[in-house]
């Protein structure tokens, strides 16, 4: 990875919460509301959920990911916190690899 | 960076307490549970090739969960760091929405605006507009944001410095996190109008695309799936 990669993300991430800022008052919030830039993220997310579950480098691998992720939706809507949805994620793959079952 | 529960929202604390000191306590409350998630980030950002420096500058400097995770999470998938870039900043773009709804109760000066801006997060956000005055907004917004800041990168640091010692990835099912945390970001996102569709046509662009196309680019490509539900929307009015 690249300094330059790190610094840029950076440099882009702080200046979208600067404009934030420049814009207020030229901007009516519910215009930037109606943007739907929520709605945007949405499929952005669900397609990061099936390249990080599925990918084998340019193919589509089912592995211990798979079960993982599905421990990690009962608990999301159980309501479980954040911090238990990873831990359970993270320790059922490595449980079933432990076990050489996936 | 990931949104949370509120407590001084609803109020539930019987009385005891003075609100500006409920609101210290809840912003630490919400620092540490980020500062404890912050070390996942730290190994996973390790794992994924970056150095502890560039792990911490990554924290310091972004300071936005979510687009950290996934710009790591790209790169650890093997995808170009231009590929990683669209989405992390995508994710990254909500705070500029946050800035625009804070920026009238939030100190004038531009020092000040200048600083607070590196703030703009989900939580200091979310306490912010869950206060009842102007004053205690202010306040709200302060205190969590330099909580989460604190907390976040000494848990980032932790997590970075334990991730160089720690073998295989895959066996500590580290791998598995990242899809579990994306899943956890997009759940609250699913009761909005059109956002059940737009989960399932981006999912579904992303198995298509996975065997066919480099690294990164089912990811960019699968913005595409919000365009029915933005269309509908704005025909609506």
């Amino acid at each position: 990875m690249s300094w330059g990669a790190i610094l840029a993300l950076s440099a882009a991430a702080y200046a979208l919460k600067l404009a934030g800022f420049a814009l207020a008052g030229r901007v009516d919030p519910r215009a930037a509301e109606r943007w739907s830039l929520e709605l945007v993220v949405v499929p952005v997310l669900a397609a990061l959920i099936i390249v990080q579950t599925l990918d084998g480098g340019e193919r589509i691998v089912v592995d211990a990911r798979l079960p993982a992720l599905a421990v990690a939706a009962v608990l999301v809507w159980r309501r479980a916190p954040l911090l238990v949805v990873v831990l359970a994620a993270g320790g059922t793959a490595a449980g079933l690899r432990l076990l050489g079952a996936a | 960076m990931f949104a949370v529960a509120c407590p001084s929202g609803s109020a539930i604390m019987p009385g005891r307490m003075s609100a500006p000191d409920r609101i210290v306590r809840d912003a630490a409350s919400i620092g540490l549970a980020t500062g404890v998630y912050a070390v996942s980030f730290g190994v996973l950002a390790v794992a994924a090739g970056l150095s502890v420096a560039q792990t911490c500058a990554l924290s310091l400097l972004t300071f936005t969960g979510a687009s950290q995770f996934t710009f790591v999470s790209v790169v650890a998938a093997g995808g170009s760091v231009a590929s990683a870039f669209p989405p992390a900043l995508l994710l990254a773009a909500r705070n500029g929405i946050y800035a625009l709804s804070l920026k009238q109760v939030l100190p004038r000066s531009r020092v000040r605006q200048a600083l607070d801006a590196q703030l703009v997060i989900d939580e200091s956000t979310a306490m912010a507009h869950a206060q009842p005055t102007p004053e205690r907004k202010r306040r709200a917004f302060l205190a969590t944001g330099v909580s989460v800041f604190v907390l976040w990168n000494l848990g980032t640091l932790i997590g970075a410095a334990a991730g160089e010692g720690l073998g295989d990835p895959k066996d500590l099912g580290l791998d598995a996190i990242f899809p579990a945390v994306f899943l956890a970001l997009l759940a609250p996102q699913l009761r909005r109008d059109g956002a059940v569709g737009a989960a399932i046509g981006g999912a579904a662009l992303a198995v298509v695309l996975l065997p066919l196309t480099p690294a990164g680019v089912p990811v960019m490509v699968a913005v595409l799936a919000a365009i029915p539900a933005l269309a509908s929307r704005r025909a609506r009015g």
